[in-house]
């Protein structure tokens, strides 16, 4: 395993580990709202501030760590395997299937999600838990999430259907699923780790977003997405540069998995 | 000899009239204004009136008989020269200016003002401003007794009567255009939705400046839609903004760091914040916890576990009080100022809610059957303040095992709720008061008003205590004796906070920024804040 590898590792076992022990290490929890300390800069009792309402920072990265690494890599994972199913099915079936996936897709992608989304948010009850909001949300993103990716999915898996080692399967007496499954799938499998990798930011960013319509991650609740918030108050993140850290946290995150799962398909070719 | 004095004389002439074609171009053409507002504008039409960003646009548009002067709060005249009100202040008469023009260049006449008040008097219409004007049962009559002249008459006494039609723009009865044929400095121009409104300068504004100068001196005002305040911020700083009319405490504070020029802090405003219980006998909630919000010995509770020094200080970082009632402070003349602030004490809440049957299980509040005191308070998203403030106030019920759910959501879905469906708990909002007169809050306080927020448009009283407001607030708006008005509504104000329907949380001082570009903004308490005169800002070129 290269340097890169290890770093990646480590970075990645500090984060896990830091956010499973976010009990112990902010045992306050990340709703105490220390009053007479508002908006103040990294000190020894709080290591990243305090936010506009005197919470510990440092602990709502921790606790925010936990829901946006459980929650939007799950959502990716289900909008990539919707993408793959759809896309990839009816790029290998082609014909009659194709065109009607494709139809499908265009009705989603055509789709305002808006309204959908505010229709969701309307017919959801308004006291749910925290947790049921930010699942309800995750859940949304990973099913609207998939068309994209089902497009470009399809157009592969309809070039491979021609490509010589399929044809050679067919001839050898491979068919069907297990054509599908151990021949065609195999080699989307570059395209399908592109998407994965791509939602996981957008859906971390797009919880935020929801905020808007009442779905999202609710307060006192925190998560990467309502931390990547605050930088929207441009007018100080210069002076306050600690807000950056859930920022730099999601790109280390995810660069880290990137670098693991590329050595695993590198031991895999 | 006398040829060049001729000619000389022809050339100082020319010279001069050039001079004075400049001298009045130059006062016209007063630039571009652009500011923000806060949210989509509801409608165009001056009735209908009810949202901000709808008001900000007939404030500009709309021509009215008379207009409280925002600065020196007198009412001075308009479209009306002189009026009169009887002594049983049941009749008011006007006399018009003569030749004055709609936008699109027909006539007003004294029957523009009937055609307006038949319009703002008709109960399908449902006019928020109309409500102002209803002082008892039976019609208004109008009488148009020459195109410069016109009496109204009402059923019953109407208090503040003149002051009431500062709100009422006037509509062409002959116009094809409706209400887009205006009589204020300004006209719409374009509508684009979601993005921005144009108000060019109305060419046929009848007011001119004491030099003769047709006024606006600006060209137009772009208003800009835009509800995120830190996009507004960012854009007023890098000067594609020429003004804030309502500047958050906290940019307030980071802004008077840097560029204390730009801030204005006229002291506390005349708005406030509250928090209100969904008392709806249909509300689509559970019976029990319409038990709880009707019940006011919870709502005094749930107001004496809020703590309001907290809010002023943390959310709004001082720049506001504790609010005390329904008028501020500000208000001098109205405010009841025997009232006292309500003092935080969440012991005591909790011992109240104990003595009406609640209890508190492994730190759950439960009623007495045994449901958990679970809520959710509703607020719009975007709002960074009332988002705090309801974050606050969650962090304040839960020590006394209150857990309350926060939920942001888009301000048109929440006005659908809160209007409509009544499909809400509770609600953080806020109410801008443009006039100083309680008659400008008679569509909030009488139960049958629309705005009579947690149980709007009762057919009857549903309680003794709100009959009772009702037959207050209609006995000083028909009251022309300033004592007896008085009286009448420091009562209003007593049972308002005996009750507590409105839980009143702050009052916010009126914070606002204004480029040193435009000259002539004078930043003032009253509705609309910075751009009250208009019609004699102007802009310098960039």
């Amino acid at each position: 395993m290269n340097l890169w590898r290890k770093l990646a590792c480590a970075l990645l076992a500090i984060v896990l580990c830091a956010s499973a022990a976010a009990n112990w290490l902010a045992p306050e929890g990340y709703a105490r709202q220390d009053r007479e300390a508002i908006s103040v800069p990294p000190s020894r009792a709080h290591w990243l501030g305090t936010d506009e309402l005197g919470r510990d920072r440092f602990a709502r990265v921790l606790y925010g760590t936990r829901i946006s690494l459980l929650l939007a890599p799950a959502a990716a994972l289900l909008s990539t395997l919707m993408a793959a199913l759809i896309g990839g099915l009816a790029g290998y079936l082609g014909g009659v299937w194709a065109r009607m996936a494709m139809a499908v897709t265009d009705l989603f992608l055509s789709l305002p999600w808006l309204f959908l989304l505010i229709t969701t948010r309307a017919l959801m009850p308004l006291n749910v838990s925290p947790l049921f909001s930010v699942i309800v949300t995750f859940l949304l993103l990973g099913l609207l999430g998939w068309t994209t990716a089902a497009r470009i999915l399809c157009a592969t898996a309809a070039s491979l259907r021609t490509a010589d080692f399929v044809r050679q399967a067919r001839a050898a007496g491979v068919r069907g699923q297990r054509l599908f499954w151990i021949h065609v799938m195999p080699n989307l499998k570059p395209v399908l780790y592109a998407q994965f990798w791509i939602s996981i930011p957008v859906f971390i960013l797009s919880e935020a977003n929801l905020g808007i319509l009442g779905l999202g991650v609710a307060e006192p609740m925190p998560s990467w997405g309502s931390l990547l918030k605050e930088l929207e108050g441009l007018v100080s993140v210069g002076e306050e540069p600690w807000k950056f850290v859930p920022l730099a946290l999601l790109v280390l995150v995810v660069m880290s998995f990137q670098f693991l799962l590329s050595n695993q398909e590198e031991v895999a070719a | 000899m006398k040829m060049r004095t001729t000619f000389g004389n022809v050339m100082l002439v020319a010279a001069l009239g050039l001079a004075s074609f400049a001298g009045r171009a130059a006062a016209q053409t007063g630039g571009e204004l652009r500011f923000c507002l806060r949210m989509e504008p509801k409608t165009f039409d001056p009735l209908k009136v009810e949202d901000e960003a709808s008001a900000a646009i007939r404030y500009l548009t709309g021509g009215t008989l008379v207009r409280v002067n925002r600065q020196s709060q007198e009412l001075e005249p308009e479209l009306a020269l002189t009026w009169k009100v009887s002594k049983d202040g049941r009749q008011i008469s006007f006399r018009l200016r003569n030749g004055v023009s709609f936008s699109d260049g027909t006539s007003f006449s004294a029957e523009d003002v009937a055609y307006t008040m038949q319009q703002l008097m008709d109960p399908a219409l449902h006019s928020p401003t109309g409500d102002a004007f209803r002082s008892g049962a039976g019609s208004v009559e109008t009488k148009v007794i020459s195109p410069t002249q016109i009496s109204i008459t009402f059923p019953a006494p109407v208090a503040g009567l003149d002051r009431l039609f500062d709100q009422v723009a006037i509509l062409s009865q002959h116009s094809p255009k409706k209400e887009l044929a205006v009589l204020g400095p300004f006209m719409l121009g374009e509508y684009k939705p979601g993005a921005s409104v144009l108000l060019k300068r109305n060419p046929n504004y009848w007011k001119a400046d004491e030099q003769g100068h047709k006024l606006p001196y600006l060209d137009s005002i772009h208003l800009d839609i835009q509800p995120n305040r830190d996009v507004e911020m960012l854009r007023f700083k890098r000067g594609e903004l020429d003004l804030i009319n309502s500047l958050d405490s906290e940019y307030f504070d980071k802004l008077a760091a840097t560029s204390p020029q730009l801030v204005h802090d006229a002291g506390p405003s005349l708005d406030s914040e509250q928090l209100w219980f969904n008392e709806v006998a249909k509300a689509p909630i559970p019976a029990y916890k319409k038990t709880w919000f009707r019940s006011a010995s919870f709502r005094r509770a749930i107001s004496e576990a809020i703590n309001r020094e907290d809010l002023s200080r943390v959310v709004f970082h001082g720049h506001a009080q504790p609010a005390v009632g329904p008028f501020s402070p500000a208000n001098k003349f109205w405010f009841n100022s025997k009232l006292k602030p309500q003092v935080y004490d969440s012991n005591a809440a909790l011992k109240a809610l104990q003595n009406e049957g609640f209890r508190l299980e492994n730190g759950t509040l439960k009623d007495k059957d045994g449901n958990a005191v679970v809520f959710s308070i509703i607020t719009n998203a975007g709002s960074k303040i009332r988002e705090r403030m309801a974050v606050l106030i969650q962090d304040d019920l839960q020590k006394i095992g209150i857990h309350v759910n926060v939920v942001t959501l888009d301000f048109p879905s929440l006005i659908e709720r809160m209007t409509q469906t009544y499909d809400y708990e509770a609600i953080i909002l806020g109410l801008t008061n443009v006039d100083l007169d309680p008659n400008g809050e008679m569509n909030v306080w009488l139960s049958s008003a629309e705005n009579h927020q947690w149980n709007p448009q009762q057919k009857t009283p549903e309680t003794a205590w709100e009959a009772e407001i009702d037959r207050l607030m209609r006995a000083q708006a028909s009251s022309t004796d300033p004592k007896k008005r008085k009286e009448a509504f420091d009562r209003v104000q007593e049972i308002v906070v005996e009750q507590e329907p409105f839980i009143f949380l702050i009052n916010k001082n009126s914070l606002s920024a204004v480029s040193t570009m435009v000259r002539g903004a004078v930043p003032v308490i009253l509705s609309p804040q910075t751009f009250w005169n208009a019609e004699r800002l102007t802009v310098a070129a960039k």
